[in-house]
This record gives structure tokens, sequence and C-alpha cells, in this order.
């Protein structure tokens, strides 16, 4: 039994950058599955405030909140390769920055673009894409955020490389194009190439179904 | 330019002085750069074009914004002096943890409250605000600072607590940090304002006051403005 264990639900990917980082350090880890519509009352006790997914159980002592748990793993084992953040002060700031971007910025005005419909999604698809505007400047002469390899900022971003797609297919609507966003795109195919990303992610059609179904409860909501 | 310093800063801004306390604990030298956020000046739109905002700190020239991203920085780069954050990775988690929860859901709580006008809807933005502050009490409970014997990371993370709050009370016309409910963050708070350093750059409270207010009535302006 490994010493350290992750609460995740299979699709959320806020979890799937937390078993990126453990797999891309070669860290041993146990997954524990939480079903979210039927929380355990480990995941309650692990986490009170939020009572969410990934929780890190290290050691028995819980963390949340999936940006710090980066941080944990990156200073826990400090000797496992590759870093997630670089060494230089001003570049770690960087790379907290846009990760910071992308959860506050780019994540929420996706989601929005892919669960609401007409005016709304417009208005949404519109901010989303003057925030990833900037997202296409930063990556400008870089393979990955991090430099050559995967790294903090990356893992952050990690969810646009499977779930655009997914979004996209769904909704019926072009959420990143090529004419807007080709270094976004390219930066997409870079991330799901590297190593341990592809093979860890939930199998597309699972992830088809589970969000479709979740978009027509969602819209099934609206008020009229 | 060397190394120096820059601060672009608003005085009564919460997120600047967290920043300005966390240089003076490390007796950095830096260049203070008023900025008048209903007139933005053009060296803060270069220095953040993404969000526009203070604080923001520019060190040889090279700026960094988001306050908290800022504190990480003026830690790691000035090693030497007065570290805001423990050598072991889970306490330094736990002060990440609860700077993120002060700023995403007690922040964000209490001036949701003070901007409604009374009714249930404020009443219960009260209790919800209350609710989170419930979580800080309990960090707090047996110690003397969220740092332990000294202020660190996560005590100027909340330090707004104290002074900010009391000047948004007055401004929503609430009582949210109740010290009968909340004994040992209201502890906290007392002693947090008596450190000299704290005392000596507090915003006078009216001006606080003045700036929330002045804050909520150009977000209405704006709000009117954009209405067809």
């Amino acid at each position: 039994m490994a010493e350290v264990k992750l609460f995740r639900a299979w699709s959320s990917p806020f979890p799937l950058r937390i078993v990126w980082a453990l797999e891309v350090k070669g860290i041993e880890y146990d997954m524990i599955y939480e079903d979210l519509s039927n929380k355990s009352s480990m995941l309650l006790q692990y986490n009170p405030v939020y009572k969410k997914v990934p929780v890190l159980l290290h050691k028995g002592k819980p963390i949340s909140e999936s940006l710090v748990i980066l941080e944990y793993i990156e200073e826990t084992w400090k000797s496992k390769t590759p870093s997630l953040l670089p060494g230089d002060p001003y570049q770690r700031a960087m790379a907290r920055f846009w990760a910071k971007f992308g959860d506050d910025k780019i994540l929420p005005l996706i989601w929005e673009a892919f669960i609401k419909q007409g005016k709304d999604q417009e208005e949404a698809l519109i901010a989303a894409h003057e925030n990833l505007k900037y997202l296409e400047v930063e990556l400008r002469g870089k393979k990955f955020l991090g430099g050559e390899t995967v790294g903090f900022a990356d893992l952050t971003f990690g969810w646009l490389a499977n779930l655009v797609s997914v979004f996209e297919e769904i909704a019926g609507v072009t959420l990143i194009d090529h004419e807007k966003f080709p270094l976004l795109l390219t930066w997409m195919k870079n991330f799901m190439d590297a190593p341990k990303i592809r093979e860890t992610w939930p199998p597309r059609d699972k992830l088809i179904n589970h969000f479709r179904a979740l978009r027509e409860t969602l819209i099934a909501k609206e008020p009229k | 330019m060397g190394d120096q310093v820059k601060l672009i800063a608003t005085p009564q801004s919460l997120p600047c002085c967290r920043v300005e306390w966390a240089l003076k604990l490390k007796e950095v030298d830096y260049e203070y750069i008023e900025e008048d956020l209903r007139n933005k000046s053009a060296f803060l739109l270069e220095s953040n074009p993404i969000h526009k905002k203070v604080p923001v700190l520019l060190h040889a020239g090279k700026p960094i914004v988001e306050s908290l991203v800022i504190l990480e920085y003026i830690e790691e780069t000035w090693k030497d002096k007065y570290p805001l954050l423990s050598d072991d990775p889970h306490e330094r988690a736990m002060a990440r943890f609860w700077a993120k929860f002060g700023d995403e859901k007690c922040v964000v709580g209490a001036f949701g409250a003070a901007w409604l006008t009374e009714g249930e809807e404020k009443n219960k933005a009260i209790e919800s605000a209350q609710e989170s502050l419930a979580f800080l009490e309990k960090q707090i409970e047996g110690k003397k600072y969220f740092g332990g014997e000294q202020i660190g990371f996560l005590d100027l993370a909340v330090g707004w607590i104290p002074h900010w709050l009391k000047a948004l009370e007055e401004v929503g016309e609430m009582k949210v940090l109740d010290p009968g409910r909340f004994p040992s963050l209201h502890e906290w708070g007392q002693n947090f304002l008596e450190i000299p350093l704290i005392k000596n750059s507090l915003p006078p409270r009216e001006k606080v006051v003045e700036y929330f207010n002045a804050g909520r009535s150009y977000k209405r302006s704006l709000e009117a403005a954009n209405k067809p």
C-alpha cells in the first residue's frame, strides 16, 4: 500500500492534474475514486471546507486544492525529476500567474460556452477568446509553458488537451479554432504527446457520454 | 536600474498592503508608485496588461502581479530575512490553502454581503461570510498568530480582517466579525494590529471607508451606464 493516496473522480480535470504530476515524477500512489453524487465520509472528513476532489493524503495528512497539491508534490519529492517549477523566482512567479489565470479566466468561460446556448454561449465564447489571446501570445517560441518539458502551468491547462474536443463535439460549436489560436492548438498536441499524459486520461467515449448527460441536465434547469 | 524594486499600489487597497507588509518585514527598499484606479496610468496598463490592477511589483524592471503570487516571489527572492513560510511542505501547503480560501471565500463573501441592501438576501450573505470565517476561527484557536510565534504568509494574507473588515462593516451597515462568535480570530486581529510594522502602515479607517464607498459608486455608475 502506497503512502500516498489520491481521492479523485474519474471525469474531473482537477484531480487529473495530480495524476499527471505523480505519474510524471514516478511517485507511487493509490487511487480512490469518488462518486461525486454520493461523497464518501472519508472525503468529507479530509476536505470539510470544499468537500471536493482532488484530495492528496500523504502519511495520513490531507491536502486539498489542486494548485496547492502540485506545489506540495514539488516540495516534498524534491529529488524526483522532472521539476514542475523552474529554479528562478521570476519564472516560478510566471508559472503561478498563468496557472491562476487559467483557472480564474479560461476554464470557467470555456465551461460557460459549453453549457450555455444562444446569446449566453456567444458572449462566453467571446470572453474566453479575449483571454485565450494572452495565452496564445505567451506560447510564442515555446514548446510548453514550462519550457522544454511539461511544467506547473502546462498541467493546469492540460484539461484543454482532452476536454475541448469533447465539448466541441457535444455542443456542436468550435471553441478553439485554427486561425485564431494556432500556437495553442500546437501546444495541445505537444501536451497530449508528452510522457504519461494521454495514457492516464479517461477514455473519450466515456467523457462524451458523461458530459453530454451533464450538459443536458444543466440546460434543462435553465429558466426559460 | 539594477535590482531596483518598485511597487505600483493604492494605499487603501488590501492586496497592496499585504505586499507592503511582506517587503517591510524583509527590509526590502522599494519605491512606492501611487496609482489612481479611476484614471489608470500608462505605466500600470503596460505592467499589468491582462488584469490592469494593483498591486504590481517590479523587480529589475520585470513585473509580477497577483498579490499571493507576489508574496511567494518576495519569499523566494529575499530568502535571508524573515521567512514567511515554514520549511515543512505540509505547513506550507496549509498556509497556501488557507490564504486561497481567505481570498475566495472570506473576501468575496464579506464584500458581497456589504454591497447588498438590507433584507433576507443580505442576512444570508452575512451568514455565509461568517461560516467561512468560522473555518479561520478554528485554525487560529490556541495560536498567537497563524504563523505561530510570529506572523507569516497566512497572517499577511488574512491581515485585512481586523482593519478592512471593520471598514466594510461600516460601509455595509452590518456586523460580521462578532467577537462573541469569533473570540480567537478577534484576539488574533487585535494582536496583529498591535505589531508596530503593521500599525504604522495601516491606512486610516476613514480613508478605507471612503475608498470602498467610491468603489461601490463607481461600479454602480458603470452598471447604470451599461443599462439599455
